[in-house]
């Protein structure tokens, strides 16, 4: 068996007395993509931040490509990670935002340039060539100047995109990217992420409200329920028949807003 | 006559050259308080706690003492241990550390308003501290607090005159001079009043220039 890009083993996550991730188990094959849905508060945003390392972990290891990410080997155990560690792991892993969180005073090219640059170490002509690329495969060739706050929703999204993708990760979080948006402008950033499945090998964990995208997108859909998962399987199960009366209850109600 | 025309006019140009004085002490003065308040906020929002809490208890002494007290000590009492600085620069430490508390203030709250995306996003691309500050927070954080710092400029500006008390030879130090040689205190202490009156003008007045100018730019940079 190939070795999963992500494994959740035993992460317990809490906030004070509350739990918002209770044990979770989940495997994450090499360029699968999987959805994670569930009503909020269930602690499915939480696995996307533990993955981008922006929330400590309480309990527990989580491994990207086969090495831990929050912990690092030291004489055969594993010891909490040192900031050099996390940031040779972080470097897998690219993450988009509800909120784009775009940096605004910079045109959409630069904030694709930044962390090549920087973190990569490209010359500017390269980290340069790399951006527009990218923003031209988004779709924004014609806006590489623009500032965010000169780009509709769904733009700064797509810069987001590309902003992540210049990074080359191996894995890429979706967090809710099309929560904040119009409900205009939420195709435009669903075929951008629909392209990027068909062109890169890439391993995509999301987020997502959009019942409709994960069922024809996602090779499997994880139901998120009170810090764990309760349920999960091919889309055409779940959606179609959920064993579990509470992912019932949730498509019911989600389908019943739409 | 109460007020001596020829007189005022006699001792006009000794006090435009003090003015300069008075000018360069405030810029300095300014300079040294622009970046020792960007370093102290800084330090004080750091998550090392050595750090953090001796900076906000320096921050605070220093706010809570009287700068004239502060300049007294760097000139006269700093000698005791081996450092004697000529007035000038005693006077320009001074009014640098005093305000530099101030602005570290001012600046920190431009740097808490910058909001927990920018960081995020800056974590996610696997920018270090620095690359964070430098390109991504300080950038943000600055624009919105200038006219705040442009006020402590202004005040920095009022309280050269206590350099007089170090015989720094600024605008109110060379006002007494005249008027103990002459007898007639009139003129020069108005002149040096009517100095301050128009240069604080011209300074609000830049100050909201740039306050304009910067409106302009940051709805540029609103969309996040």
């Amino acid at each position: 068996m190939t070795t999963p890009m992500i494994k959740f083993e035993d992460v317990t996550k809490r906030y004070g007395d509350l739990t918002v991730l209770d044990s979770l188990n989940l495997e994450v094959a090499p360029y699968e993509k999987v959805a994670i849905i569930g009503p909020s508060g269930s602690g499915k945003t939480t696995v996307l931040r533990m993955l981008m390392t922006l929330e400590r972990i309480d309990g527990g290891v989580i491994y990207v490509d086969g090495e831990p990410l929050t912990h690092m080997r030291k004489n055969g155990s594993l010891v909490p990670a040192d900031r050099r560690y996390l940031r040779r792991m972080r470097g897998n892993i690219g993450m988009v935002f509800q909120h784009f969180n775009l940096f605004p005073h910079m045109t959409s090219l630069k904030n694709c340039m930044e962390a090549p640059i920087h973190v990569l170490g490209l010359s500017k002509r390269e980290a340069e060539e790399r951006a527009a690329e990218l923003l031209d495969m988004v779709g924004l060739a014609d806006k590489m100047d623009h500032y965010p706050s000169q780009l509709s929703g769904g733009q700064r999204q797509r810069v987001a995109i590309a902003r992540a993708l210049a990074m080359r990760p191996k894995v890429m979080l979706f967090d809710e990217v099309t929560s904040a948006l119009d409900p205009e402008l939420v195709g435009e950033v669903l075929n951008v992420i629909r392209k990027l499945g068909e062109q890169h090998n890439l391993t995509m964990l999301m987020v997502t409200h959009q019942m409709g995208f994960a069922k024809e997108f996602a090779d499997r859909v994880c139901f998120f329920y009170d810090g764990n998962i309760a349920e999960q399987g091919k889309p055409e199960v779940i959606f179609s028949d959920p064993k579990e009366e509470r992912t019932r209850q949730f498509l019911s109600a989600v389908l019943e807003a739409s | 006559m109460f007020w001596d025309w020829n007189y005022a006019w006699e001792i006009l140009p000794t006090l435009m050259r003090a003015s300069v004085v008075t000018i360069q002490a405030t810029l300095l003065g300014f300079l040294l308080a622009a970046i020792l308040g960007l370093v102290l906020a800084i330090a004080r929002m750091s998550r090392t706690v050595w750090i953090s809490v001796p900076t906000a208890a320096a921050v605070e002494f220093i706010r809570s003492t009287p700068v004239l007290i502060q300049i007294f000590f760097i000139f006269f009492v700093f000698p005791e241990f081996g450092l004697v600085l000529p007035a000038m620069t005693a006077g320009v430490i001074a009014l640098g550390l005093h305000y530099g508390a101030y602005c570290s203030e001012v600046y920190r709250a431009g740097l808490e308003n910058v909001p927990k995306g920018q960081w995020e996003a800056s974590i996610a691309l696997n920018l270090n501290p620095f690359i964070t500050y430098r390109d991504i927070i300080i950038p943000q954080a600055i624009p919105p607090v200038v006219p705040a710092l442009g006020n402590y400029l202004v005040a920095l500006f009022k309280e050269t005159p206590l350099l007089s008390a170090i015989a720094v030879l600024e605008l109110m130090q060379t006002a007494k001079i005249l008027g103990s040689q002459s007898f007639r205190y009139v003129e020069p202490i108005t002149l040096v009043g009517a100095f301050f009156l128009i240069m604080s003008l011209v300074a609000a007045a830049l100050i909201r220039q740039v306050e304009a100018w910067l409106n302009r730019t940051l709805r540029i940079g609103a969309g996040r």
